[in-house]
């Protein structure tokens, strides 16, 4: 007879894997309450919640912060306009190297980020562009688009076509259909995507590095904290900043989820 | 009077494929229409070249007279019931009903009104504030009804609205879409391929096949004077006599239909044609009696409370000569 109890070492492998996910996470927020700021040491000496005003009160923190909300703004807004449209494309259309197209689309987030990097920093050097804000945001909304594309497509697919025929032959026009019928049933998943394309620019690192340049008027978030973590001062104050970076991408991920589940469907896609 | 559709030498050809092929057809205005033939035979494709979905490659097509051809399917006053009834899911049921009338700019209280009215039409009174998805299949079937005839439509088009039904319902609906389309005078443009839904319900039948017309008529003429053994197949499940087949019967060297239940099953010793019971079907009403006569496979139908013969057995068959319908072509 088969036990509906799974075996004592399956459930321990479980719990196991997940603390072995999660903990350090855990202690990431434990160190930003420490009383020791050289070095990371367990279990802290003692507890303080200092870090937060003194990561409030330190001026370089706002320049990177404020650029990675810029970056991923934008990044986001962008995948949402081209990926949106490249899935309407795909859902509707049927052409002659659609498939491959389709890959194309999806690759950019298949490809391992240094290879994006490379790529684009060597692309921006033979068209001559400067590195700025616009180069980062350019190289976030390739995978961006991905994002996007895939909710998106995977909305439409369910839309099927005779939806938008019913709204044509009621007398719709093409854009009362987009307004009554395709945007009401897209509009989750556009939120989803563009949510989720958010939370993925704000902590890229890799790509960042490569299409940034230099100077601190090119460093985002992550690539400050990455920068703080080699000079031992203050050590803490990076452990709050990661608070912020974990909570300004976990909540849209889990927004996301809440948003397309229910609906089978892909919100992540990889990465 | 001008019909209110008219196929002029229509066809729509997908590459080699063809799909529709020299169609004439005239649609009468006010009356039931079916369209009927198997998959493939190109009648849904008739229907939406009636909508606009699809473009004729040549012939004209033409909706109370006027030529359709550039006219999109917004512009047309013709409403089609969709197969999949493609409700909007994110509109409750009054609001899905009153779309035609929002996207012509109607007021919301008007349209309201109007909507509520169709509701009762297709008796959903109170259905209103509900969504597609908590309706069963036949309320949903209903909504899409009342939806295409909010707009007032001068034809009616219906792509095999009945085929997601159970049988109860589906005989529930045909005589309701029947009433309706009496009540409405409205042309019905009906798109299906089972035959007894097509006989019970139009005035005229197209049947199809292949892309082009093989016959139209009246549901009668279908039946009892099938044009071609495909339409004396499909429509009436009638024996198909090849023309020695038909000598052997008494008739000219011609093919020929015989329908199933002109055949009397006599259990003696007598009869010109014999044949021997190779399966019987209870079908309630009668029983359907398969027969081989010398290599040639037949079906009888005798009614309830009549003798059925055992497999097996030996059976002397009777028909009437002028039972015996010979056909204009193969």
């Amino acid at each position: 007879m088969r036990s509906d109890r799974p075996p004592f070492i399956l459930t321990a492998g479980a719990i196991g894997g997940l603390l072995f996910l999660h903990l350090p996470i855990l202690l990431i927020f434990l160190y930003a309450f420490t009383t020791e700021e050289k070095s990371y040491q367990f279990p802290p000496p003692g507890l303080t919640t200092e870090w937060f005003g003194v990561a409030w009160n330190r001026a370089d923190i706002w320049p990177p912060l404020w650029l990675s909300v810029k970056v991923a703004t934008i990044a986001s807004c962008l995948a949402l306009i081209l990926g949106t449209l490249c899935a309407a494309a795909m859902a509707r259309a049927r052409f002659f190297g659609r498939d491959t197209i389709s890959l194309l689309v999806i690759l950019p987030i298949a490809l391992p980020g240094i290879i994006t990097g490379m790529s684009l920093r060597s692309a921006f050097a033979v068209a001559d562009i400067p590195f700025s804000m616009w180069t980062i945001m350019l190289g976030h909304a390739t995978f961006c688009i991905v994002i996007v594309y895939n909710n998106a497509v995977a909305r439409f697919r369910r839309l099927g076509s005779s939806m938008l025929e019913a709204s044509a032959d009621l007398g719709a026009n093409a854009f009362q259909t987009f307004r009554f019928v395709i945007l009401p049933n897209l509009g989750t998943a556009l939120l989803a995507g563009g949510m989720l394309a958010f939370a993925l620019s704000f902590d890229e690192v890799i790509v960042t590095t490569f299409t940034a340049g230099t100077g601190n008027a090119a460093k985002t978030l992550p690539i400050w904290m990455l920068d703080e973590l080699v000079r031992p001062r203050q050590r803490p104050v990076t452990n709050v900043v990661a608070i912020v970076v974990f909570m300004a991408t976990f909540l849209p991920i889990l927004a996301a989820y809440y948003l397309t589940s229910g609906a089978e469907e892909t919100a992540g896609g990889g990465k | 009077m001008i019909p209110a559709v008219e196929f002029r030498s229509v066809s729509r050809h997908f590459g080699a494929v063809k799909a529709v092929d020299k169609v004439d057809l005239t649609i009468e205005e006010g009356s039931f229409f079916a369209m009927l033939g198997p998959s493939g035979s190109g009648k849904t494709t008739c229907l939406r070249l009636i909508s606009g979905f699809e473009s004729p490659t040549a012939g004209e097509i033409r909706i109370f007279g006027e030529a359709s051809g550039a006219v999109p399917p917004n512009r047309r006053n013709v409403n089609t019931v969709f197969q999949d009834y493609a409700l909007f899911p994110h509109m409750n049921v009054r609001d899905n009903v009153a779309y035609g009338l929002m996207v012509k700019g109607v007021g919301r209280s008007a349209r309201h009104a109007k909507a509520e009215e169709m509701l009762a039409l297709v008796h959903l009174d109170g259905f209103g504030e509900r969504k597609p998805a908590q309706l069963s299949g036949g309320q949903r079937q209903r909504v899409a009804l009342a939806r295409a005839l909010v707009n007032e439509p001068k034809v009616l088009l219906l792509d095999e609205p009945l085929g997601a039904l159970d049988l109860k319902l589906r005989e529930a609906m045909q005589d309701e879409l029947k009433s309706l389309q009496q009540r409405l005078g409205i042309t019905f443009v009906f798109v299906t391929h089972d035959q007894g839904e097509a006989l019970s319900m139009a005035d005229r039948v197209a049947v199809f096949a292949d892309g082009r017309v093989a016959q139209v008529g009246t549901p009668a003429e279908i039946y009892e004077q099938p044009a071609n053994r495909f339409v004396a197949d499909f429509v009436g499940c009638s024996n198909v006599l090849p023309p020695d087949q038909t000598q052997r019967f008494g008739g000219p060297a011609r093919w020929a239909s015989l329908r199933p239940e002109a055949i009397r099953l006599d259990p003696g010793q007598g009869g010109t044609v014999r044949g021997r019971v190779t399966g019987l079907r209870y079908l309630g009403a009668a029983t359907r009696v398969v027969l081989d006569c010398g290599g040639h496979e037949l079906a009888a139908q005798i009614p309830a409370g009549a003798a059925v013969p055992a497999v097996g057995e030996e059976v002397g068959l009777g028909w009437q000569v002028q039972s015996l319908h010979l056909m204009e072509k193969e």
